[in-house]
């Protein structure tokens, strides 16, 4: 897994947005990626039939077409694109390690309506059928919400969670979670990139850098709460307790 | 109900406020018995602990009945005496489960508030700052105890309120000092401060096997409670130069063991004594070390510094040098109440520790403003002043 940390989470470079070509892929990369994908293609068939000789001019062969093309699929899974460089998305990452069973931590995540117990940002989530749900959300003072339909995009179990929004959304935003195994039994180690690109545009990214950092760390605070509940069974709370004057 | 608050610095206020109810479903409702006050309480009053909120409810050692139970409490129940851990553990995390309850990852409220300075934060205390979590404290006619099955322990038949009350805290951080300080026979222990924590400091290092115990204070009250109740040997840092004495006492090597049971707001003397209180008054320092920086010298080589007293943030002037040079080694912490009350409360059962000689004083909650005064500026011999709501 320590393999798809890299694929997926190299997250300081998703930060933008494809709006009108398919292309994707910014020049330098299309050059980098040609000149490698052929390296790799020619050093990989010289290594005749080995599973790493195959598995080399496979990878070769991609990026040698993702080179020619400006165009790249794992660009596109992610939202990212190194070719247009305006839309800044913000990006939550958070990693935590839970004192429970992988398998127990999986489940309770991937039953997608469990998500609103633990986090607050979201008043919603409703499975739609086994890949689709429908998810509401509220902005940090509670009064905006916003909703959109998501697509589970990549699922393994015990490992891997990755979704994104599905066209039409009035938030565009797209995340993974993976699930490792502690060493020395101590617990599964939840690691979180969830990505939001703000909404309306240019205005909406004047507004939304007001609203991101605060809504980056209710997230993350949202997170951890996933942890508490999973390893104490409730989320503590003082709301309602008595106090003095103040 | 009745509940003392802190209103500011150095401002205490018994107020009326609304009866805690049953918030999750692990909680339990406590009347509370006897609540006493900590040393570690006056870091709050004195505004050295950050986060405090007007109106806070402090308090955190405290014993009581049980008056109601959320759904998911299981082994306790309406009209169980208990006495209550002064951290909460929420018994689910990997701390809780290896027995570190004071590090609990979840039972901080407001764990962000920490994180910024201490990087990762600790459990929840009751009474003791938004820092910890924010939990309305004991000083008060009931109180709210969250996890109520894995921080509450029932008071066995025999054993009275003021013999139980102290089983939750002072007890065993002294027991949790020695039993940090890994005492081999032979092993001379020396324990700086001689409050509530120091006197059980004092009791479980017999209990943990040490040869000799030598207590430091500089209240005569104190050291008699020592002498008579602890059987150490005793000095006054007022009356004698502690490195010379405590060398000699020990043949030249040092005390194997140091127990720091005084913590940030340390009193010594001479010039550092003015050094240390200008740097915290001028919040140049938030933590006067003196105690600590003479445990560190006078501990023998490879021996261990364990430290109970309670630090807030930075300090000045820290013998690193000493520490490294001398290969010592530093174990600390806030104390892990629920791996230590069980047993501890089977020393009080079997007669062999009664803590209720700490207990000088026992007050109503109205007198909670008078009470912390006189703890604080040691008046009238006080030890320990506990409220009890009934009176």
């Amino acid at each position: 897994m320590a393999k798809n940390k890299n694929h997926a989470g190299n997250p300081t470079q998703v930060k933008t947005k494809k709006k009108k070509s398919f292309i994707n892929v910014g020049p330098t990369e299309r050059v980098l990626s040609a000149l490698g994908g052929a390296a790799l293609t020619y050093y990989g068939l010289k290594k005749n039939k080995s599973a790493l000789g195959i598995g080399m001019a496979t990878l070769g062969s991609s990026l040698m077409v993702r080179g020619a093309t400006g165009y790249c699929p794992v660009n596109k899974a992610l939202h990212r694109d190194s070719a247009h460089q305006t839309i800044n998305a913000v990006e939550i990452k958070k990693s935590l390690t839970i004192y429970k069973y992988r398998h127990d931590v999986y489940n309770f995540w991937r039953q997608l309506e469990n998500l609103p117990r633990f986090m607050r940002h979201l008043s919603e989530v409703k499975q739609l059928d086994n890949k689709r749900s429908h998810w509401v959300a509220k902005d940090p003072t509670g009064r905006i919400h916003f909703e959109w339909d998501a697509e589970i995009t990549l699922e393994d179990e015990n490992k891997l969670l990755a979704w994104h929004s599905l066209p039409g959304s009035e938030i565009e935003n797209a995340g993974e979670v993976w699930f490792e195994e502690a060493p020395g039994g101590r617990g599964t180690e939840v690691h979180v990139n969830i990505y939001y690109w703000p909404p309306l545009g240019a205005i909406g990214q004047g507004i939304a850098s007001l609203i991101n950092p605060a809504l980056a760390q209710m997230v993350k605070e949202d997170i951890r709460q996933f942890k508490t509940i999973m390893e104490s069974g409730e989320i503590p709370t003082i709301a309602g307790q008595p106090h003095g004057k103040r | 109900m009745k509940a003392l608050c802190w209103t500011g610095i150095n401002k205490l206020n018994v107020e009326k406020v609304p009866d805690p109810s049953i918030l999750n479903p692990k909680d339990a409702i406590v009347r509370v018995g006897l609540s006493s006050v900590c040393g570690s309480d006056l870091h709050l009053l004195d505004g050295y602990v950050p986060a405090m909120r007007e109106g806070d409810i402090i308090g955190h050692e405290f014993m009581g009945e049980v008056i109601e139970t959320g759904p998911e409490v299981k082994k306790l129940k309406k009209g169980d005496r208990v006495v209550v851990s002064s951290i909460i553990g929420c018994g689910g995390c990997y701390h809780c489960n290896t027995g570190a309850w004071s590090l609990c990852d979840n039972s901080n409220t407001h764990p962000a508030l920490l994180e910024k300075t201490y990087g990762y934060a600790g459990a929840g205390i009751f009474g003791y700052s938004q820092a910890f979590g924010g939990y309305a404290g004991s000083h008060a006619e009931y109180i709210r105890v969250p996890y109520a099955d894995s921080g509450m322990f029932k008071i066995p038949e025999g054993i009275s309120d003021e013999s139980a009350l102290f089983c939750s805290d002072a007890f065993p951080t002294g027991y949790m000092a020695a039993d940090m300080a890994d005492i081999a026979p032979g092993d001379i222990v020396a324990i700086w401060g001689c409050g509530g924590v120091g006197q059980m400091a004092i009791r479980s290092a017999w209990l943990k096997g040490a040869e000799r115990v030598i207590a430091i204070d500089r209240l005569p009250e104190r050291l008699e409670m020592a002498r008579t109740h602890g059987k150490a040997e005793v000095l006054n840092y007022e009356e004698v130069d502690i490195l010379e004495r405590l060398r000699e006492m020990t043949g030249g090597r040092g005390p194997d063991r140091c127990i720091d049971a005084v913590g940030m707001e340390a009193d010594s003397t001479g010039i550092e004594d003015v050094y240390d209180r200008t740097k915290q008054y001028l919040y140049m320092q938030s933590d006067r070390p003196a105690v600590l920086r003479q445990a560190i010298v006078a501990c023998r080589k490879g021996g261990t510094v364990s430290i109970v007293g309670v630090y807030g943030g930075l300090m000045d002037k820290f013998p690193m040098g000493a520490a490294m040079n001398k290969a010592l080694t530093f174990k600390m912490g806030q104390m892990h109440g629920q791996s230590y009350i069980p047993r501890l409360l089977d020393y009080v059962q079997s007669g062999e520790v009664d803590p209720s000689y700490l207990l000088t004083h026992k007050w109503s909650l109205a007198q909670g403003p008078e009470g912390y005064k006189m703890f604080k500026h040691k008046d009238d011999q006080c030890i320990r002043v506990a409220f009890k709501p009934a009176i």
